[in-house]
């Protein structure tokens, strides 16, 4: 580099060389940079199950891959897309980066636990990819009993114990986040000041933490049945199988909104950082993220509207559905008032923070559709489900983690990314998106089945239409792949703060030095206060 | 197959139409909001497009009464939503009075279907148009789920109970059975057709299928077979009650507590009669877990619901214990 003349500033990166001072270390930065190679890994491996299914559905007949392997392929797409890729997406790789630094901290409250819990879910992963390579797992990421425990002839132990010790990677890491929240802010900053990236995962790790056990119960249930013929879910051996769906969903459904909630977050800090306006209703955004922690554990029966629970629990669980889109709705309607009469950048994060509101949009109303008793009940187990979960984590969560990921890379990597290829890979990515997943609400009302290895033949239009786009995503996905791998030798070195943006994390230098700040900042002024920032930049310029 | 792409499913049954009217309500909502968001963010974001890398918006505080009527208002609409989809699950969950029973037994990878009067099918159900249709499902081994995306109806199947559903048809056709929870292997391959027919038709079907006995007769030679006349006596004084009168009776319990005597409780009390002990009795009666089949679990059930049904003016006979009953016809023959 020319750039190496003169002598290089101290920071996270260049602190320590080696494999051991990554393996071993205790600091938050670098524990975030093995999680996003860890969840990397999984997203790709993930996306690879996930375009073999959709190879699969362009043919209605089954004829590239045996209905066995079919089987195993949609299971292990969403064991590793979902336990493994999108839970500790944005909470264990951004947020451990910077969640501290938000607040300025030097570090999270407990570093050793952080590396602990990046341990957990190595190992955890490790299980799962073992049970994958062995065979492979056939019960659909939601491992139904009776037919997990009693029927299913493949690594449902393994995959389950992967889970299992992956979920206390994820309580860890709940738990490091309050203490650190609690504890570790800045002089001056409160929980007023703090920026609503740090609320919603604030909000997420009480869900983590609360919820996540249910989950280990439910699996320790699980093992018992499966391997001592203990009987629990099996009615052959005096249990109950619906007992399962509602431990499962007490957990699974609060974790939709541990893979939403941050991502929530993030869109907050893009939108009011590219608008260069603080987010309107701030308080109304905040506060929004703890009702959706907490009412999303009440909500778990509106999976089981035609499992034969009780009709008045069904009446219940869809009332109660309703009052959680409520603050997801406010802060829908905050973001856009918070363009209005801002000054609106369309840098690569924005794209993807408009497609994160647009799709997510879709996501949540179709939600409503299913919450909606006599329509639930003709499309649940089809497409329209896996078209409304698929907006919402596709299209929600992770366009939010992508547009996070480009707008905080300059920070953890001192590089640019390239910004036309960027702009580009958004609207692929939404373009691919739309095309890949708006078919399948159609196709789910139409009457198509989830989980259909052979089809009829009606529902192949719509299916092809589907592969196509899915096609176009994976493009959108492979080229920041691509781009940012380039960038850490070739992207333009970046300045300390080259969105204009208020937070913390952008007033240290990019790369963080080890211990973030080179003085102990203080705060004096409200989250998104841009007033400060641009009287700053024209001082320099 | 066809030359267009179908966006739309049949309608063929009493509650289709209700189910693609709130459809389309949805529909209607949703597609309002999505279009008011979109254009918003498109007209905001074109509108105040950065001009100048100076530029400082003047900044405002939220607005109370907005937070107020995009909470409020949103609110509203989905409480419509809501009764509106109770509505029609209440009603989906109230079958007719006078609805044919069907039974239906599901296994990896097949439906079974058994008709009142004794027909049995295979991932093929024909039934009569205009005519309400009960469903009392159970399965063999893991659970698996009924539905005929015509009528617009789903319902799990789970081992170890009954579940029930109802559909009137409203079309003469053929329509699609998916098995709708993932199931194991040939999960996708567990699919039949349901069969409309017009009444006329419909008699012609089972005429023309007639089985050896229907299924309260086949209840019937179970029960004696299996001793259970021995102490369940027709004239009550038996060690067991008596079963004469029991389908639709409310049963008073040993422990106090009071059922309504519908088919989980036949069976629960074939498999588990422990669970619920008639108060006045003891609990001398074993289980038959493993030691009856669904199938013939359900031809059990519908003996004793023949027993029991007084409103077509059948008279048990008592003193028929040890004997096989001899049945009047049923309907439909």
């Amino acid at each position: 580099m020319i750039t190496a003349a003169v002598t290089e500033r101290e920071h996270y990166l260049n602190q320590s060389y080696g494999l051991k001072s990554w393996l071993l270390t205790k600091d938050h930065k670098r524990i975030g940079l093995l999680y996003l190679f860890t969840v990397t890994l999984f997203f790709f491996l993930g996306g690879a199950f996930a375009t073999m299914i959709r190879i699969e559905l362009l043919s209605p007949t089954g004829n590239f891959v045996s209905s066995d392997t079919y089987n195993k392929l949609f299971t292990m797409h969403g064991v590793a897309m979902i336990f493994f890729f999108l839970i500790p997406s944005i909470p264990a790789t951004l947020g451990n980066f910077f969640l501290p630094m938000m607040i300025g901290a030097r570090d999270l409250a407990f570093p050793r636990i952080n590396l602990v819990s990046w341990y957990l879910l190595v190992i955890g992963g490790l299980f799962a990819l073992f049970a994958m390579l062995a065979g492979g797992v056939d019960t659909g990421w939601t491992f139904y009993t009776p037919y997990s425990t009693t029927y299913s002839n493949s690594w449902v132990i393994a995959t389950a114990l992967g889970i299992f010790i992956a979920g206390f990677s994820s309580i860890l890491t709940g738990l490091n986040f309050i203490v650190t929240v609690h504890r570790m802010r800045a002089p001056g900053m409160t929980w007023s000041r703090m920026p609503l990236f740090v609320w919603s995962t604030y909000a997420t790790s009480l869900i983590q933490v609360l919820g996540t056990p249910v989950l280990a119960v439910t699996i320790i249930l699980l093992f018992c049945e499966r391997v001592f013929h203990i009987g629990i879910f099996d009615p052959a051996l005096g249990g109950d199988p619906v007992l399962f769906q509602h431990l499962f969903w007490f957990y699974s459904h609060p974790a939709v909104y541990i893979m939403i909630l941050p991502a929530m977050g993030v869109i907050s800090e893009i939108v009011s950082v590219f608008s260069r306006k603080a987010i309107f209703g701030y308080h109304f955004v905040a506060y929004a993220s703890i009702a959706i922690a907490v009412l999303g554990f009440l909500v778990w029966g509106h999976h089981l509207f035609v499992a034969t629970q009780s009709v008045y629990a069904g009446l219940v669980f869809s009332f109660l559905s309703y009052f959680v889109a409520i603050p997801s709705a406010i802060k829908v309607f905050n973001w856009t008032a918070t363009l209005y009469k801002g000054s609106i950048s369309f840098a690569t994060p924005m794209l993807y923070a408009f497609g994160f509101i647009g799709l997510f949009t879709i996501g949540g109303l179709t939600g409503l559709f299913l919450a909606a008793l006599g329509f639930d009940v003709h499309v649940t187990d089809t497409y329209f489900v896996v078209a409304h979960f698929h907006y919402i984590m596709v299209g929600g969560a992770i366009m939010a983690y992508m547009g996070g990921l480009h707008y905080w890379w300059p920070k953890m990597t001192g590089r640019m990314y390239p910004e036309g290829w960027a702009k580009l890979s958004a609207l692929v990515v939404f373009l691919g998106f739309n095309l890949t997943f708006f078919p399948q609400f159609i196709l789910g009302y139409m009457g198509m089945p989830r989980r259909y290895h052979v089809y009829p033949d009606e529902f192949q239009v719509l299916h092809v239409l589907s592969t196509a786009g899915a096609s176009v995503l994976a493009v959108g996905y492979l080229m920041p792949m691509i781009y940012f791998v380039w960038s850490l030798k070739y992207g333009a070195m970046a300045p300390a703060n080259p969105w204009g943006a208020s937070g913390l994390e952008w007033k240290t230098p990019s790369p963080p030095p080890l211990h973030n700040f080179d003085q102990m900042p203080v705060v004096t002024t409200e989250a998104y206060d841009y007033s400060s920032v641009i009287g700053e930049e024209i001082q320099v310029g | 197959m066809g030359s267009k792409i179908p966006l739309f499913p049949v309608q063929a049954s009493t509650i289709s139409g209700d189910v693609d009217s709130l459809a389309l309500f949805l529909l209607a909502v949703a597609t309002f909001f999505t279009v008011v968001i979109f254009a918003c963010i498109f007209y905001f974001a074109i509108r105040y497009r950065r001009r100048s890398d100076r530029e400082l918006p003047h900044v405002q505080h939220g607005g109370m009464l907005l937070e107020i009527i995009w909470s409020v208002i949103p609110f509203g609409i989905t409480m419509v939503m809501f009764v509106w989809g109770a509505k029609l699950y209440y009603e989906e969950s109230r079958p007719p009075d006078n609805a044919m029973p069907i039974y239906v037994v599901a296994k990896q990878w097949m439906w079974k279907l058994e008709h009142l009067e004794g027909q049995r099918e295979i991932n093929e159900l024909h039934i009569p148009v205009g005519r309400a249709v009960k469903l009392t499902m159970t399965s063999e081994d893991v659970i698996h789920s009924f539905f005929v995306p015509a009528f617009r109806v789903k319902s799990d199947v789970v081992p170890g109970k009954y579940s029930t559903m109802w559909f009137t048809a409203t079309k003469t056709g053929r329509y699609h059975l998916f098995c709708a929870e993932f199931c194991g292997n040939r999960h996708s391959g567990m699919i039949g057709w349901i069969d409309v027919l017009s009444p006329q038709d419909y008699q012609n079907w089972l005429n023309s299928n007639p089985p050896p006995s229907t299924m309260a007769e086949n209840g019937s030679k179970l029960f004696n077979g299996m001793g259970c006349p021995a102490c369940h006596k027709a004239d009550g004084t038996g060690r067991c009650p008596s079963l004469v009168g029991l389908y639709g009776s409310t049963v008073h319990l040993a422990d106090g507590s009071t059922v309504v005597a519908d088919e989980a409780y036949i069976r629960e009390s074939i498999l588990r009669p422990q669970a619920k002990i008639v108060a006045g009795y003891g609990s001398m009666m074993p289980t038959y877990q493993g030691q009856v089949t669904e199938d013939d679990l359900t031809q059990l059930v519908e003996y004793i619901k023949w027993l029991g049904d007084k409103s077509e003016g059948k008279e048990p006979t008592p003193g028929t214990q040890g004997e096989p009953l001899s049945l009047p016809k049923l309907r439909g023959q």
